[in-house]
């Protein structure tokens, strides 16, 4: 009796071991899961969030590849900005539910978190919401492609137009956690290369909903420009109360590192005027945004037109498709999929030509933009205009100064 | 040295705050033997509640000063009558235990309807503006938040300590089988006790509004700070309370000047040390 | 003392034989796991907040006191673990504020271990001896702000690189052969330690110690006319249980391969009282089967949102003013068995 329940027991063993290795042989299908992991109720909501996953949506849609018998679902995740909750997601997205591809993360403690377990498992990261631009350098790795920004981009956008325009000593506000670090770190590098100087910082923490002693701390230091190294509801907090406390009104300007539409449709013209700041897209840019833009809004919560995060999910699923159909079909081998999508030149309506880097870099133009003056506006979400266009080259981390172990073969 | 009389201003606001919560704690502890774990979301609804009534009729800042604290009183003794009688007579933990639930909850539900972004609340149009002090330039509203506290915390004191109704309230929490031989509803009196303690926490709510965002989670990170004051003030204490809440502030505006790594942490440490010494707190009565 | 646990039945030497039978059955089924299809992280997980759970009950169930703060053990032993497995150096402060730094290599699994359980065992040390002066709610406001503290303390030192966690954390090989990165081996790993710590604190309770400590939790002052001191018994079960905590947080580590700032927080510690709330104050098998509902509800309704918060604030009211016992208290009053 006793010797058959073991013999039982190890039969039933044995053969599901021996099923899991006959589910390891590679074999292209035309299966895939998408999983758009946000930040779904907090701070960052709104620049990433349910609009993502819209996103998502539409650029399955516009693939076509349902029509061509392709089965593709998108499913969505909160990691309410702890990385702890995003990599649990994540494992067992690949784990249980048999995801392909995580697109989006904003946040980017979490975002390197998620990174460490999609090299792991071998899936594919399209990410587009997070700021980190160690994401290309130290933290690179095979299956990774980071989309739409990273915190270089804006260094070299806007802390270098900043400093050129006469603002050569800074003070940071910083969010204490890894996106507000690299900002910090990246800014500080393209300030002191144009000879200005960093007279100091002070690290608040995320979701801080009070700056009034950080803000007075920034102006004791009378530095002429206060960089604010957040994003979302704290950099939006933060122009409030300075405006509150005065200030600005003495001569200080406030330097908005990172801003997204959805920010300065909450803040109003009257308060945001006049902020420059960077991004890779803006929906009035030309035809090709502005189609997209119409669609998306139709769609999307509170009729909101899309962040330049949105449009990046977009982007990176469409160019994904494009690497999968070159493929035949799905591998499920993640680094495959990525090193494919590395060869093909991008072209999509909302950021143009563009490529891959070995890094896993997309560059593109940036964009230096104003906040119009409430006079200057022809109604909601016309909030931009052009100062001036920053070509790839010196929008992206040059690969030679690059970081990343990949490129050191 | 403008800098440290800014954030000892600053220090000073947020000292009100945690003097009107340290306040409404210590009338339900002092009263009741009730550790409110729902505090920090009693103040978060109070916030709510003005953001309503701004939103559904229109009614301003002063109003929610008034209605805000009223219906979350309401809804604070109806959990009294329905929730905390229940555990009268049993040990204390349950009843810290029962509103560590209760604050579980409020919060879980706020949150999934408001996500944990903030909601904007407007400054009062009256209260806009600054005035230049010389050393910072502060917004009047955060002025006002400094008065008013020192205003309501005064009186509240004023009523538990030096009126007949507050005696009664006094009586009826020390001896409440004598206290009932007078004739007094002691029941009735210790939920409008709870109430009062509530409506407090709410009023603190609609105060914060406008300085710190209308945020389900609000609640969660002063409540803490609150208790230790509470702790270090004298768990029964009410004039202990108010003076350490204020005094608190300031200290932590201090440390935010000198060493702002300590800033969060001087609180808890400044407990540890009290209660090595004085485990009944600076003021409180015996345990 | 306090009357959470007046409820639990005397043990009798006929108890002591059915808890060992039930903890054989309980052995049995939880190595049978891998051959199931359950998912076995997630078992893992239960298995760590199991033992989290049992050391947490020795402090309240035998020792009457109800610590808010527990979480500060469970993030230390996380914590001092994966910074061991990662990087290895040993900093000491010796200045608020300023560390002096001892080079060390990565250390070894079974090494860090140790190290973690050793620092959760010198915070249990000091954090008793400053809560121990006290008792029922004041007790549990010193440990809740303790933990703060240690909260704060963590968000701000380098080592735990604050909000982002410590990532990416490898899980080596135990004792030189035992590949943790095979799930089965490493589901294996987690068990023994689980079924390891779990027999030390049954060996606890049901020793000479653990007598005087329910004497003292009956009745504190008959046990000091007795002449025992009751404060040491008081602070060794709360070094005991620290001790365990940080264990089971050092356990986590290699599950999750990342130590974060969530560990930490009062709402850990929340749900560490919820889970031994659920299965049963001061009962042997309670808290394993507690910690086991509730991370099963965590995970199974993840999708849900915040409603699982709402859902476990519903179970603590439930529970404190209808089901006082928790699902094991229950069954056994029902079947008058001491479990």
């Amino acid at each position: 009796m006793k010797k058959s329940i073991a013999s039982l027991l190890l039969g039933t063993a044995l053969s599901l071991l021996a099923a899991d290795v006959a589910f390891a042989q590679d074999k292209l299908d035309k299966v895939v899961k998408i999983g758009s992991l946000s930040d779904q109720s907090g701070l960052y909501a709104d620049l990433g969030g349910p609009g993502s996953t819209l996103a998502a949506q539409m650029a399955v849609e516009d693939s076509g590849l349902t029509a061509k018998g392709w089965k593709i679902d998108v499913i969505a995740g909160d990691h309410q900005n702890k990385p702890d909750v995003g990599v649990n997601i994540a494992r067992q997205w690949f784990d249980v539910d048999k995801v392909d591809v995580i697109v989006d993360v904003p946040n980017s403690g979490v975002a390197l978190a998620v990174n460490n377990v999609v090299k792991e498992k071998n899936g594919v990261f399209l990410d587009s919401g997070a700021g980190t631009s160690d994401l290309t350098n130290a933290q690179c790795t095979p299956n990774t492609v980071h989309w739409s920004y990273d915190t270089y981009t804006l260094a070299h956008g806007t802390g270098t137009a900043l400093t050129k325009a006469g603002g050569n000593t800074w003070f940071f506000v910083t969010a204490d956690y890894a996106f507000g670090a690299a900002l910090e770190r990246d800014t500080t590098a393209a300030v002191t290369a144009l000879g200005g100087k960093v007279l100091g910082g002070v690290k608040a923490p995320l979701s801080t909903s009070d700056f009034s002693s950080f803000l007075l701390q920034a102006q004791a230091s009378k530095a002429k420009i206060i960089g604010l190294a957040n994003a979302g509801a704290d950099t939006t907090n933060a122009i409030k109360q300075a405006a509150e406390f005065g200030i600005t009104q003495s001569g200080q300007k406030l330097a908005a590192l990172l801003l997204f539409i959805t920010d300065v449709h909450s803040l109003g013209l009257n308060v945001a005027k006049g902020l420059n700041f960077t991004e890779t897209y803006y929906w009035d840019l030309n035809d090709g945004t502005r189609a997209f833009a119409k669609r998306f809004q139709e769609r999307a919560k509170n009729h909101s037109m899309p962040t330049m995060v949105h449009a990046g999910v977009y982007a990176s699923l469409i160019h994904y498709f494009k690497a999968l159909e070159a493929l035949g079909g799905n591998p499920h081998d993640g680094a495959k999929v990525v090193a494919k999508m590395k060869e093909i030149p991008t072209d999509d309506p909302l950021f143009g030509k563009g490529s891959i880097e070995p890094n896993g870099r997309t560059i593109h133009p940036a964009y230096l933009f104003e906040v119009k003056q409430p006079s200057e506006s022809k109604g909601p979400w016309d909030y931009y205009k052009l100062v001036a266009t920053i070509p790839a080259s010196e929008a992206f981390t040059p690969l030679d100064k690059s970081t990343c172990p990949l490129l050191k073969k | 040295m403008a800098a440290l009389y800014a954030q000892l201003l600053v220090g000073l606001i947020n000292g009100s705050f945690y003097a009107l919560l340290s306040l409404g704690l210590a009338v339900i502890f002092g009263m009741l033997n009730i550790i409110n774990f729902a505090h920090g979301a009693l103040y978060m609804m109070g916030a709510f509640c003005a953001y309503f009534v701004l939103s559904l009729t229109g009614l301003g800042y002063w109003w929610a000063l008034i209605i805000a604290p009223i219906i979350v009183g309401i809804f604070g003794m109806v959990l009294e009558r329905t929730m905390l009688k229940w555990l009268a007579g049993l040990d204390h933990l349950y009843g810290l235990l029962l509103t560590f639930g209760l604050a579980l909850i409020i919060q879980g539900v706020f949150q999934n309807f408001f996500g944990s972004s903030g909601l904007p609340y407007a400054i009062p149009d009256e209260l806009q503006g600054g005035m230049n002090l010389g050393f910072m330039y502060l917004p009047i509203y955060r002025g006002w938040v400094i008065i008013f506290s020192l205003v309501v915390c005064i009186a509240t004191w004023f009523l538990i300590e030096k009126t007949r109704l507050g005696a009664y309230l006094r009586a009826a929490t020390e001896n409440p089988t004598l206290v009932r031989a007078f004739g007094i509803n002691v029941p009735r009196m210790i939920t409008l006790t709870y109430g009062l303690g509530v409506g407090l926490a709410a009023l603190a709510g609609v105060l914060s509004a406008p300085i710190n965002q209308v945020r389900p989670l609000m609640g969660e990170n002063v409540i803490i700070v609150v208790f230790a004051v509470v702790v270090i003030g004298g768990m029964g204490s009410i004039m202990g309370s108010i003076v350490t809440g204020f005094a608190l502030g300031v200290i932590e505006g201090l440390t935010k000047y000198f060493y702002p790594e300590a800033s969060n942490t001087v609180v808890f440490v400044l407990m540890v040390l009290v209660l090595l010494v004085k485990p009944t707190g600076l003021t409180g009565r015996a345990a | 003392m306090t009357a959470l646990t007046d409820d639990t039945l005397p043990t009798t030497p006929g108890a002591m034989r059915d808890e060992m039978i039930v903890f054989a059955i309980m052995a049995v089924l939880l190595a049978a796991v891998p051959f199931t299809g359950i998912y076995p992280f997630f078992v893992m997980q239960a298995l760590c907040f199991a033992l989290l759970a049992c050391a947490f009950n020795l402090l309240i169930g035998y020792g009457g006191l109800l610590s808010f703060g527990h979480a500060m053990f469970l993030g230390t032993g996380g914590y001092v673990t994966g910074h061991f497995l990662k990087v290895g150096a040993i900093s000491l402060p010796y200045w608020p504020g300023m560390w002096f730094t001892i080079p060390f290599p990565p250390f070894s699994p079974e090494m860090a271990i140790i190290g973690g359980t050793a620092v959760s065992c010198l915070l249990a040390v000091i954090t008793g001896y400053v809560s121990i002066r006290r008792q029922g709610i004041y007790f549990a406001m010193i440990t809740l702000a303790l933990s703060q503290l240690i909260y704060f303390i963590y968000l701000q030192a380098p080592f735990t690189h604050g909000e982002d966690g410590i990532q990416g954390i490898p899980q080596g090989k135990m004792l030189g052969f035992l590949d943790l990165s095979n799930t089965t081996v490493l589901y294996y790993v987690v068990l023994v330690g689980f079924l390891a710590g779990f027999l030390l604190i049954f060996r606890a309770i049901n020793s000479p110690f653990g007598e005087v400590l329910k004497s003292i939790r009956e009745n504190e002052q008959r046990a000091i006319s007795l002449g025992y001191k009751t404060d040491h018994y008081k602070l060794l079960a709360f070094i005991l249980s620290g001790t365990l905590a940080g264990f089971a947080g050092s356990l986590k580590v290699f599950v999750a391969q990342n130590a974060s700032l969530t560990d930490v927080e009062v709402a850990m510690s929340g749900l560490i009282v919820l889970m031994t709330l659920v299965g049963g104050l001061g009962t042997v098998f309670g808290p394993v089967v507690g910690a086991f509902v509730i991370i099963a509800m965590q995970q199974y309704l993840a999708g849900f949102g915040q409603w699982v918060t709402v859902i476990q604030g519903v179970i603590f009211v439930a529970c404190v003013l209808l089901f006082r016992r928790g699902l094991i208290g229950e069954i056994a009053h029902l079947l008058k068995r001491s479990l």
